[in-house]
C-alpha cells in the first residue's frame, strides 16, 4: 500500500517537475543546428570534430531537409540552419518578419554532385541531353540500349532510374541542372530519402542510374564521366575539377543564421570556414572553399 | 448416428483432420521461422560488434566508428519522460474505467477512443505531435515534444493491461472494505491497486517496450541524428536507438556492417528483453493467484 | 455482485452505512470535510483520466486536421487529389494527385492481408484448438515476440536481408518492392490477426465444442463446421485489425517498398504509400507552405481510413460478445 502511494507521489511530482522543466528556456550552450538532409554527414563531422576544438559548446545536429532548417530559423528553434540551396525571396522575408534580424547566408562547402552506375556499366559519358532523355517527364529513354550499352546482370536492360525524394535540395538541384527550369521529371523513378540510400541501390541494381553527392561513393558503383557541351569531351568527376569550376554538376551549400551570429556561433562558423574546418569538409568527400573564400 | 459420424466417410476423415492438423502446423511454423532466422541473423552478424565500448562510448568518425551510447541514453529519457506521463494518466483511466464508470454509452464511447487510439497510425501520432508540441505549445522539437508523442501513442497499452488486472480483483475485497466505511477511493488505493499492482506492472513494461522501438513518431518531434552530449533536460534533442538505426541504414555511408547490426541487436534484445520480464511475471501472477 | 449493482452503491458506500469508519479516517468534522475534499479532487482526476483517450483522439484529429484546413478549404481539389496521379508537390506548376500514392497503399496491404489472412486465421487456429499447455504458452510467447520486434527493425531487414534474397529469386532488378513491403507487413500484423483471432475462437462456448465431439466429429470437423461460423465475426474483426495495422505503418514500408511514386503493375513493381510519403517529405517541406499542409491532409485522410476499419473492427467484435 505504501508502494502505491509512493509510486504515484513520485509520478505525480516528475509529471510537474517536468511541466516546469519546459517552462525553462533554452540551454545556452548547445548550439543547434539542422536542415539539408544532404549536408547531415558534413554538419555531423564538423560537429564531432569542433568538441575537440571547443569542448565546452555542444552541437546539436538533425536533418529534416533545408525547409525545415529554414522553418525553424523563422521560428527561433534553431541557431544555423544547413541548406543545400540559397534561400527563396519569400522565405527570407518570412524570416525577417518573425525574428526582425535578416537571415545571413555562411557559404561552407561546396557539394559536387556525380551520375552513378553499377560498377559493371560500361556507359562512358553521359551528356545532359541523355540524363533529361531518361529522367525527364517528355523522356523517352527508358532501355540502356536507347543510350547504346548493354548493361551485364541487367534483365530486360531497362533502365532504374534512382534520386532523392521531390523536396530535398539535391532532387531541385539535378532538376533543375537536367532539365531547366519549369520542367518536371518522370515520376515512377525510385526516390530514396537520402544521398547514401540512392547509391546502395545503385551498388545491389545493375540496372540503375542515379545521382548523388560524391562523399557517397562505394566499391560497387562508379562514377560517369560527365560530358561538356560539345559531346565529345567529358569531365571526370573529381573533387578538383569541382572546386575548379571545370566540373558543373557542383553547388554550395549554407549555413544560415538569423542576423550576424554571436558569440559561440561565430566561432563555430569561422571554423568550419577556417582550413582546419575545410580539412574535415574535404574528408567527408564535400568539395571545400577555394583558399581565397576562408576565413583566416 | 450423428452428422459426422457415417462409417464410410470415416477413414476419409481422419485423412482430412491429419491434413488440417500438417497444414495448421505447417502455417505456425512458417510464422515462427522467419523469427527465428530473423533473431539469428541480428544476433550471427551483430554480435562482433557487441562490447562494453560499443555500448558505452560515442559514435565517432561520422558514425561510422564507435559506440551507440547516446542513443542509449536518449532512448532511456524518451522512454522514462513518456513513461512518467502515460503511466499515471492511464492507470487511473483504467481505474476510471473499471471502478467508477457503468457499462452506458459514455463508456462504450471512452473504450472506442482507446482502441482507436491503439489503431491510429504512428506517422498520424507524429503529425499530431509536430502540430500540438512541436508548433501549437512551442516545445520545440526536444525530448519533452517527443515523449508527450510516445505518451500518448502507448497509452492504450496500460490502460488495457491495468484495466484486465483491475477487473480480476475480485468484488468481495472491495465489499469488505466498503463494509468497514472505507470510502470509494480509499478502497481503491488500499486494496484495488495493490492487488492488480504486478498486472499494472505489465502493461508499463509493455508501455517501455514499446515506446523504445517507435521511429516514426519521433522522428519529426525530438529526435537529432547527432548529439555529442547526453541530453541534460526535457528541452534538449536527443539520439535514439530506433532512429539511430535509421540513420546508419539509409543516411550514413560507408558504415561497418557490424554497427548496423549491433545497432539493431541491441535494439531487439532490449525490446525482447523487456517483453520477455513482462511474460514471466504475468505467468506468475497467473500461477500465485489465490483466489 | 454485478458492475452494475456495484454502480448503485452511489460514490462513496462508506457514508451510507455511517458507522464502523475504517482505521484511516478522521473522526472530527473538520478531518471529515478534508477528507471529503481530497477525496472529490482525486475523483476529478480519476474522471478527467478516465475521459482522456476521447480527449486525445479529438486533440489528434483537430490537430492534424488544423494544419491540413488551410489547404483543403483554399484551394485544394479534393477530387483531383484523390484521382489523380500527378504527385507533383515541389515542381514550379505544383500538382497534389495522389492516387499512386493510394495505389500505392493499398497494393501492398492487400497483398499482406493475402499472405497474412490465411497464415494468421491459420495459427490462431493452430493455437486455439490444436495446441495445448506447454506448446500453446510457447507459440503464444512467440507470437507475442513477433509483435515486440520494432517496425524500424523490420525495414531493416527488408532492406538488408529480404532485398537481396527478392533480387535473386524472382530475377528483377530492384528488390525494394510492393512484395518485400507487403512480406514485413504480413508479419506485423499476423500478432494482431492470431491474438484477436484465438480470443474470439475461446469465446465460443465449450459447449459447443462438445456437443459437435460427443456426435463423433474430428477436432478439424468441429473447427471446419461449427467454431469457424460461431467466431465468424470476431475472425472477420481480427481482419480488419490486421488491415488496419497494415496500412497505416510507416517505418518498414518507408525502407522497404523502393520509394517510387508508381501505380504498380505487378508485386515486384516499387511503390510509395501514404504513411511513406508524409514520411520522407515532412521534413524538407517549409512549415505552412502547400506542400506541408498537403502532407496533413494525408495525414488526416489516413486517420479518417484507420478510424472506419477500427470502429467497424470494434462494433463487430461487440456483435460477438454480445450474443
Amino acid at each position: 500500500m505504501r508502494k502505491v502511494r509512493l509510486i504515484s507521489l513520485v509520478s505525480s511530482i516528475s509529471v510537474l517537475g517536468l511541466l516546469g522543466f519546459a517552462a525553462c528556456g533554452k540551454k545556452s550552450k548547445m548550439i543547434q543546428n539542422k536542415g539539408s538532409d544532404t549536408m547531415i554527414n558534413l554538419a555531423q563531422a564538423l560537429a564531432e570534430e569542433y568538441r575537440k576544438v571547443s569542448p565546452k559548446v555542444a552541437i546539436a545536429v538533425s536533418g529534416g531537409g533545408t525547409g525545415v532548417g529554414i522553418a525553424s530559423l523563422q521560428n527561433n528553434t534553431v541557431d544555423v540552419a544547413n541548406a543545400s540551396r540559397e534561400m527563396k525571396a519569400e522565405e527570407k522575408a518570412n524570416a525577417k518578419k518573425t525574428s526582425g534580424k535578416d537571415p545571413v547566408e555562411h557559404k561552407i562547402a561546396y557539394d559536387a554532385l556525380a551520375i552513378y552506375v553499377h560498377k559493371g556499366n560500361p556507359l562512358a559519358k553521359v551528356t545532359r541531353a541523355q540524363l533529361a532523355c531518361i529522367y525527364g517527364k517528355e523522356g523517352t529513354c527508358t532501355k540502356w540500349s536507347d543510350l547504346g550499352v548493354e548493361v551485364p546482370g541487367c534483365s530486360g536492360q531497362e533502365i532504374v532510374r534512382a534520386g532523392r525524394q521531390n523536396n530535398s535540395g539535391t532532387y531541385a538541384y539535378f532538376r533543375e541542372w537536367v532539365l531547366g527550369e519549369g520542367k518536371d521529371f518522370k515520376l515512377g523513378s525510385r526516390d530514396m530519402s537520402g544521398s547514401k540510400d540512392v547509391v546502395d541501390l545503385i551498388a545491389h541494381t545493375p540496372c540503375a542510374i542515379g545521382y548523388s553527392g560524391m562523399g557517397y561513393k562505394i566499391n560497387d558503383v562508379r562514377w560517369v564521366c560527365l560530358s561538356k557541351e560539345d559531346a565529345d569531351t567529358c569531365v571526370e568527376p573529381s573533387l578538383a575539377a569541382a572546386l575548379s569550376g571545370e566540373y558543373k554538376l557542383s553547388r554550395p551549400l549554407y549555413m544560415i543564421t538569423s542576423g550576424a551570429p554571436e558569440g559561440d556561433i561565430v566561432s563555430y562558423i569561422n571554423w568550419v570556414r577556417s582550413d582546419a574546418g575545410q580539412a574535415v569538409v574535404e574528408r567527408t568527400g564535400y568539395a571545400p572553399l577555394p583558399p581565397d573564400q576562408r576565413h583566416k | 448416428m450423428g452428422v459426422f459420424a457415417t462409417s464410410a466417410t470415416a477413414r476419409r476423415r481422419h485423412r482430412t483432420q491429419k491434413l488440417a492438423f500438417v497444414v495448421l502446423l505447417g502455417v505456425t511454423v512458417l510464422l515462427i521461422l522467419p523469427v527465428l532466422a530473423i533473431l539469428g541473423m541480428l544476433v550471427y552478424r551483430g554480435a562482433p560488434a557487441l562490447s562494453l565500448e560499443f555500448l558505452f562510448s560515442e559514435p565517432v568518425r561520422g558514425m561510422t566508428a564507435g559506440g551507440i551510447w547516446p542513443a542509449i541514453v536518449g532512448t532511456m529519457w524518451l522512454v522514462g519522460v513518456s513513461l512518467a506521463i502515460s503511466a499515471p494518466i492511464g492507470v487511473l483511466a483504467a481505474v476510471y474505467l473499471n471502478e467508477y464508470a457503468g457499462d452506458t454509452w459514455y463508456t462504450r464511447v471512452i473504450h472506442l477512443a482507446i482502441v482507436n487510439l491503439a489503431g491510429v497510425p504512428s506517422i498520424v501520432h507524429a503529425l499530431f505531435g509536430v502540430g500540438a508540441f512541436v508548433l501549437f505549445f512551442e516545445f520545440g522539437t526536444s525530448i519533452l515534444s517527443a515523449s508527450l508523442t510516445l505518451a500518448i501513442m502507448t497509452l492504450p497499452v496500460i490502460i488495457a493491461s491495468t484495466k484486465e488486472s483491475l477487473s480480476a480483483v475480485p468484488m468481495s475485497f472491495r465489499e469488505a472494505c466498503w463494509n468497514v466505511g472505507a470510502t470509494r477511493w480509499q478502497t481503491i488505493r488500499h486494496v484495488v491497486l495493490p492487488n492488480s499492482i504486478a498486472g499494472i506492472l505489465t502493461g508499463v513494461i509493455l508501455q517501455v517496450s514499446r515506446a523504445a522501438g517507435e521511429t516514426a513518431p519521433i522522428i519529426f518531434t525530438g529526435a537529432a541524428v547527432f548529439v555529442p552530449f547526453l541530453p541534460s533536460s526535457v528541452n534538449d534533442q536527443t539520439m535514439a536507438l530506433s532512429m539511430h538505426l535509421f540513420t546508419l541504414s539509409t543516411q550514413v555511408q560507408n558504415v561497418p556492417q557490424e554497427i548496423t547490426y549491433g545497432t539493431a541487436l541491441v535494439l531487439v534484445g532490449l525490446v525482447v528483453l523487456i517483453n520477455g520480464v513482462s511474460i514471466v511475471i504475468r505467468s506468475r501472477i497467473r500461477r500465485r493467484r489465490k483466489w | 455482485m454485478s458492475r452494475e449493482e456495484v454502480e448503485g452503491a452511489g460514490a462513496n458506500p462508506g457514508a451510507e452505512l455511517g458507522t464502523g469508519l475504517g482505521p484511516r479516517l478522521g473522526r472530527s468534522p473538520a478531518r471529515q470535510r478534508l477528507h471529503r475534499a481530497k477525496e472529490l479532487l482525486i475523483e476529478t482526476v480519476i474522471r478527467v483520466c478516465g475521459v482522456s483517450a476521447v480527449i486525445f483522439v479529438f486533440g489528434i484529429f483537430y490537430f492534424v486536421f488544423r494544419e491540413a484546413a488551410p489547404l483543403l478549404f483554399g484551394g485544394l481539389d479534393l477530387g483531383e487529389l484523390l484521382t489523380s496521379g500527378e504527385w507533383y508537390p515541389d515542381s514550379d506548376n505544383p500538382r497534389y494527385g495522389a492516387f499512386a500514392l493510394i495505389a500505392g497503399t493499398l497494393a501492398v496491404t492487400l497483398l499482406a492481408m493475402l499472405i497474412a489472412v490465411p497464415l494468421g486465421l491459420g495459427a490462431a487456429i493452430f493455437v486455439s484448438e490444436f495446441s495445448r499447455g506447454r506448446t500453446r504458452e510457447i507459440l503464444k510467447i512467440v507470437i507475442e515476440l513477433l509483435a515486440a520486434i520494432p517496425s524500424v527493425v523490420w525495414g531493416f531487414i527488408g532492406l538488408v536481408i529480404m532485398n537481396p534474397l527478392i533480387i535473386d529469386l524472382f530475377d528483377t532488378p530492384v528488390g525494394l518492392n510492393v512484395l518485400n513491403g507487403a512480406i514485413l507487413l504480413a508479419l506485423m500484423s499476423v500478432p494482431i490477426i492470431v491474438s484477436i483471432g484465438e480470443d474470439a475462437l475461446k469465446a465460443v462456448p465449450d459447449t459447443y465444442r462438445e456437443a459437435a465431439e460427443a456426435m463423433g466429429a474430428t477436432r478439424w470437423q468441429v473447427t471446419w463446421r461449427v467454431l469457424l461460423p460461431a467466431a465468424r465475426n470476431g475472425l472477420l474483426a481480427a481482419v480488419l485489425l490486421g488491415v488496419g495495422r497494415a496500412v497505416g505503418e510507416t517505418m518498414a514500408v518507408l525502407m522497404a517498398t523502393g520509394h517510387s511514386v508508381n501505380v504498380p503493375d505487378s508485386p515486384l513493381d516499387s511503390v510509395r504509400t501514404i504513411t511513406a510519403t508524409i514520411a520522407s517529405e515532412l521534413g524538407e517541406t517549409a512549415q505552412g507552405s502547400d506542400h506541408y499542409r498537403v502532407l496533413f491532409v494525408l495525414g488526416s485522410l489516413l486517420f479518417l481510413i484507420t478510424f472506419l476499419v477500427n470502429l467497424t473492427a470494434d462494433l463487430v467484435i461487440r456483435g460477438f460478445k454480445r450474443r
